[in-house]
């Protein structure tokens, strides 16, 4: 049966068709639709994990119990997930154990860029990857059998256009019958990994190579296609797409087993043409990969290290380097360089339960990119820091887009959870600002609470601000040990935040109405004056997850005095009509929110009657 | 094709639809969305390719056949990627972003995002998509319009684009869908007409 899918729905559906028993996530642009997918399904257990780390150590028990496992996550998250990546390669696995990378070339939801293929050579895991969905499907059934007929965790790696681009697949298979039975085989040398049993894995580790290097040379998924002898073109993942609309006439290799690499095909592909080039989004790896075979080739000369390939820059490229000839026809009138628009920035939504305590933020004395706007208020501000006196550091959620106008409220964002450990350097170095860190309460489970500690341990002051709109929201409003929802959507345990900031030592622990700007803006006051650490969990819910909405909020254009202090707060429903204030009613989320009417000092905003 | 919008419009919902009709109709297909970080209000892109045998997800500048803008910023945005002589299909809709709340640029023209264009073709529509989704019955089936203007172009049976709505559509929206869609195909046929008396 044909159906069209997302690489991300063919890699589920690949492993519940391999019998998938077990399957663990983190969510994460662009992996999190595996898990959504995977939950749906029958028969097979599937968590929302704290974070990636505890992912595949859950992965890595149901391995050892027997039964297939799948743990999948963005490309960072296999950082966080490093520790137990490498322990799983060195013990091997018994119940086919896949993990899936997904990589995030051009950044477009991602704090930075990483190509993960080299994960795979320095962890000894061998690794695929698919060029479309139909593959991402029948590699899912390849990745677990390798993994148990080889002893091996197997490493899957797609990318933002490979998981999140919809292609036909042709779905062959059913979901196998007879899945292995679970039960544990009592194996110390294999299980626990003390030195004296480690080394003997470690040659282990080689020998499967060894095995893999010759498995890979007949894998049926790596593909030759000799057609204009004179350029032999070497890709893989979607870059081969690209390759082949892009080299039309030439020689193709198709590449689906990355490491290890099969060096005898790529030798005889070699042989065939006059020139070889490979085409790969990010680093280099097949290039050098092939040019240790001691085979002449290039790539990253005129194909980009940096960012997401398409088919215009790798033609672009190659004219560039002389492979393709220059289209003869004038430049068509579209490449003309675009006019200026105004462009559409990302911003937090109408009626965030976020905005409140990032304007709280940069009003209490927080950096001021622009020295002409003074921010209009009706209130006093409790106790003012003198502008620059604050400093934010944040991490990795929604609220991140703080970081824009008109909010500029935040100094950092590295990676998850380092707002905290951050705040707590800042501090220890002697800087003497007032130091807050800002978390979403997410972040916060998957790995603040450690950084918290760190705090408490060391005796820190840091203000820790928990942002909690009770769900995983940029990724699609996914549970978290603090919603008390699972991942097939029915009520699970839950881990409260204020018990959980108690219990790890800290006295002053505070839960704030994240729509009361005033109480945001006197409990931060007072505790970023206190000389021992400090939680401020500002609660609110998700305004997308809110079905039901009060009246909206309206400008009484004869009280509007245009000093638009409401655009400050960056809400995308305000916007000007004329000189005044407009409330674009079908955005506005009404009652539930009205920062609006806190900030403006004409109270000219209020709820609708209607 | 290149479907454009803003986030919440249903850009995606009809791109999915129109890859499912291609696959249902015998064509080889790839779809790939591009969304911003924000949840809501960013800039969504949708390419979707049909043919015997499509390779890349992405389609060069210069060569989309259908641009179907569901707002008319977009539409310009997007419009060096038509190919000279394509359709430029655009819903009068208009979504303002803060980048023009107190700043030097504003929100452009029809007439400007007209001249933009018709750079890359003369062959434009603009169409008033919400109030026929209202007249419809539905005023967020604005994305079944745009289907509905689109499908004059492409030979296919209407049965083709109704069954897909049936299929995919929760129920109590169909009727209200299909009857936007019938009426978004109609005024761009009235359209067509009118130039063609003109003539």
């Amino acid at each position: 049966m044909k159906k069209l899918l997302s690489g991300n729905e063919a890699i589920a559906l690949g492993a519940y068709h391999a019998g998938v028993v077990v399957a663990t996530a983190y969510p994460g642009t662009p992996s999190t639709e595996i898990l959504e997918n995977i939950a749906r399904m029958d028969g097979v257990y599937a968590e929302w994990s704290t974070n990636e780390k505890v992912a595949l150590e859950v992965g890595m028990g149901a391995s050892y119990g027997g039964v297939r496992a799948l743990v999948s996550m963005k490309h960072v998250g296999l950082n966080v997930a490093a520790d137990p990546f490498f322990a799983v390669s060195t013990t091997g696995v018994v119940g086919g154990l896949v993990i899936v990378s997904c990589d995030d070339p051009g950044e477009h939801s991602s704090q930075g860029e990483q190509d993960n293929r080299h994960f795979a050579r320095i962890a000894k895991v061998p690794m695929l990857e698919p060029t479309d969905s139909q593959e991402a499907y029948e590699l899912m059934d390849w990745a677990f059998s390798i993994s148990e007929e080889f002893d091996t965790p197997v490493l899957l790696r797609s990318t933002t256009r490979i998981s999140h681009c919809k292609t036909v697949v042709d779905v062959t298979k059913e979901r196998k019958a007879d899945l292995r039975q679970p039960g544990f085989i009592r194996s110390p040398e294999k299980y626990v990994m003390v030195p004296s049993n480690a080394r003997v894995r470690r040659h282990a580790m080689e020998e499967r190579i060894k095995k893999l290097q010759a498995y890979v040379e007949d894998f049926p998924l790596n593909q030759m296609l000799l057609a204009d002898r004179r350029l032999g073109v070497i890709s893989d993942g979607v870059a081969y797409q690209y390759a082949r609309e892009v080299f039309s006439d030439a020689s193709h290799l198709k590449l689906t087993t990355i490491y290890p690499i099969p060096a005898n095909l790529i030798r005889r592909f070699a042989r065939e043409v006059e020139r070889v080039v490979v085409v790969e989004e990010l680093d280099p790896y097949l290039e050098d990969e092939v040019r240790r075979l001691g085979i002449a080739v290039t790539g990253k000369e005129f194909i980009p290290i940096i960012g997401e390939l398409n088919p215009e820059i790798v033609e672009d490229g190659a004219i560039q380097a002389g492979l393709l000839s220059a289209s003869p026809k004038p430049p068509p009138k579209s490449r003309r360089p675009a006019p200026q628009l105004p462009p559409r920035p990302p911003l937090l939504c109408a009626g965030c339960p976020h905005i409140a305590t990032e304007f709280a933020l940069r009003r209490l004395g927080f950096y001021n990119p622009n020295p002409n706007e003074e921010l209009s208020l009706k209130r006093k501000i409790p106790a003012q820091l003198k502008k620059g006196g604050l400093i934010a550091t944040s991490d990795i959620g929604c609220y991140t887009l703080g970081v824009y106008a008109p909010l500029f409220a935040l100094d950092t964002c590295a990676c998850m959870g380092a707002s905290i450990g951050q705040a707590l350097g800042l501090e220890k170095a002697g800087v003497p600002n007032k130091i807050v860190a800002v978390i979403g309460d997410s972040t916060f489970m998957h790995s603040g609470i450690t950084g918290l500690i760190d705090v408490v341990y060391n005796e820190g002051s840091t203000t820790v601000i928990i942002l909690d709109n009770e769900t995983t929201a940029m990724t699609g409003h996914q549970g978290h040990p603090g919603t008390g929802i699972s991942a097939k959507g029915t009520k699970a345990g839950m881990v409260k935040l204020e018990a959980l900031a108690r219990g790890i030592g800290v006295n002053d622990v505070n839960v704030v109405d994240a729509f009361d700007l005033a109480l945001i803006e006197s409990t931060l006051s007072r505790c970023i004056e206190n000389d021992e650490p400090s939680v401020i969990i500002a609660r609110g819910p998700c305004p997308l997850r809110v079905k039901s909405s009060g009246k909206p909020f309206k400008v009484d254009s004869e009280k509007c005095n245009s000093c638009y202090a409401c655009l400050r707060i960056g809400c995308p429903a305000i916007s000007v009509s004329g000189d005044k204030a407009w409330i674009d009613a079908g955005l506005c989320v009404g009652s539930g929110c009205g920062i609006c009417a806190q900030v403006c000092p004409e109270e000219a905003i209020s709820e609708s009657k209607e | 094709m290149l479907m454009v919008g803003v986030g919440g419009q249903g850009v995606i919902l009809a791109s999915d639809g129109m890859g499912e009709i291609g696959m249902n109709n015998g064509y080889d297909v790839k779809k790939s969305d591009t969304l911003g970080m924000a949840q809501r209000g960013g800039s969504v892109v949708s390419h979707i390719r049909w043919g015997r045998q499509v390779f890349s997800p992405m389609i060069k500048k210069g060569n989309v056949d259908f641009l179907i803008g569901f707002e008319q910023l977009e539409s310009a945005r997007w419009a060096p990627y038509l190919k000279s002589g394509g359709v430029a299909i655009v819903a009068d809709v208009t979504v303002v972003p803060v980048s023009v709340v107190g700043s030097t640029m504003s929100y452009p023209s029809w007439e400007e995002i007209e001249g933009i264009l018709s750079q890359h073709t003369h062959q434009t529509y603009l169409i008033p998509a919400s109030r026929i989704a209202t007249q419809a019955g539905n005023p967020r089936a604005l994305n079944m319009v745009m289907l509905g203007s689109l499908s004059v172009f492409l030979e296919l049976e209407t049965e083709a684009w109704t069954e897909t709505m049936r299929r995919r559509l929760p129920p109590k929206f169909v009727e209200s869908s299909i009857e936007a869609f019938m009426r978004g195909a109609d005024e761009v046929k009235a359209v067509i007409q009118a130039k063609e008396i003109k003539k």
